[in-house]
């Protein structure tokens, strides 16, 4: 059962995408931002840095919605997300 | 540092950050960079010319804080930022002056001046990373480790009572006192501006994971174990009695806003009292230090 309506402005609101950058070297591993994107855009990858961490990687970089949570979030500023350009409006 | 390949634009906090000093020393999964980059989104936020902020650190992991900000941003003495964050405000009235340290430099060996910064309403904003323990200096017991918790002096768990911060500034009269944890990122951002705004001693205390000496020695897991133990365990109650903010070692932990209200500052107050007792003697504060 649903218990939510299509919102009003669903027709006019656009649904950002962002584009994710990731500094692989700066990066010491700790999995905040894999473990609080709200979209599970990133994961740990099997590849090491130049410290020896495992930075993350976007699996699927679609999905970002531009939410920069993981921007604000990463203790060693090793991680932002760009707004893409691109217009895409809501479905159902 | 190598970036990554292809035409990769640049971190959006860079501007405000000594590029040459990062990576910085903190541990992998450490909060005190979360509190960074949430200070760097207030700062973003907050519409004063960069020129006239100055950031004060004091000792200790925390202490790093002002090395790392592109500001003009001093590290001083173990205790003694809010003392050098009150010269500098009297000196130049005009600055905007945030003192960033952490627990074990503002609450015990900085106490003193804490309570009487608090007292007097100085104009300074202070956050305060809050660890739970003497991080930089081999994970000694603060006045801030919670009853029950190992530290390296304190092998057997610790039985002192532990400093409830919000209460000891709020009853000092700070004007603004909030608290948030490190996984707050977006009301702690919030609560920064806020307190960057607000005339007077405003005071955020910030409680950061330590991985490598509070989490170890407590078998707490890592810095992320902490965050989720925050993010189950945080409970938001604006305008909470400040006595109801004890922290105990693994309970429930009550953030929120918990004072924003209006008191005259020091120079307000000076300005006020003075100018009543001396009448056509009374030099106004800032003129008297334009003067000087």
């Amino acid at each position: 059962m649903q218990y939510w309506r299509k919102p009003l402005d669903a027709d006019r609101i656009q649904i950002p995408h962002g584009e994710i950058h990731i500094v692989r070297d700066r990066c010491k591993g700790c999995g905040f931002c894999v473990e609080y994107c709200p979209k599970d855009v990133l994961e740990l990858s099997s590849q090491f840095n130049i410290k020896g961490y495992h930075p993350p990687e976007a699996v699927n970089a679609d999905a970002c919605v531009h939410c920069q949570l993981c921007e604000l979030l990463c203790p060693e500023f090793a991680i932002f997300v760009t707004l893409k350009e691109e217009e895409q409006t809501v479905e159902g | 540092m190598k970036k990554n390949a292809g035409n990769v634009p640049e971190h959006p906090m860079e501007n405000l950050l000594r590029m040459d000093r990062i990576p910085h020393i903190w541990c992998s999964t450490c909060g005190i960079g979360t509190a960074v980059s949430c200070f760097i989104q207030a700062l973003q936020n907050f519409d004063y010319p960069l020129d006239k902020i100055a950031v004060v650190s004091g000792i200790g992991c925390s202490g790093r804080i002002a090395g790392y900000i592109k500001l003009d941003s001093f590290h001083t003495t173990h205790g003694r930022a809010i003392p050098f964050a009150t010269g500098l405000k009297l000196a130049n009235p005009e600055l905007k002056v945030i003192v960033f340290s952490g627990d074990g430099d503002l609450v015990s060996i900085g106490g003193n001046h804490l309570i009487h910064a608090a007292r007097r309403n100085m104009d300074i904003t202070v956050f305060c990373v809050n660890n739970f323990i003497y991080a930089m200096t081999g994970g000694q017991c603060a006045p801030t480790t919670p009853t029950d918790a190992n530290s390296s002096t304190s092998p057997y768990g610790n039985f002192d009572h532990p400093f409830n911060i919000p209460l000891l500034v709020g009853s000092c009269g700070a004007t603004y006192v909030a608290r948030w944890t490190a996984l707050h990122i977006r009301r702690l951002t919030r609560s920064m501006q806020e307190a960057l705004e607000k005339p007077g001693f405003s005071f955020v205390e910030i409680i950061a994971p330590c991985s490598t000496l509070y989490a170890r020695r407590n078998r707490l897991g890592t810095g992320l174990d902490l965050m989720k133990f925050y993010h189950d365990n945080s409970v938001i109650q604006h305008g909470a009695p400040l006595e109801s903010l004890d922290i105990q070692f693994q309970k429930k932990i009550i953030v929120g806003k918990f004072i924003d209200k209006k008191r005259p500052t020091f120079l307000e107050a000076w300005d006020q009292y003075l100018g009543k007792k001396l009448g056509d003697k009374f030099i106004s504060a800032e003129k008297g230090i334009r003067a000087a």
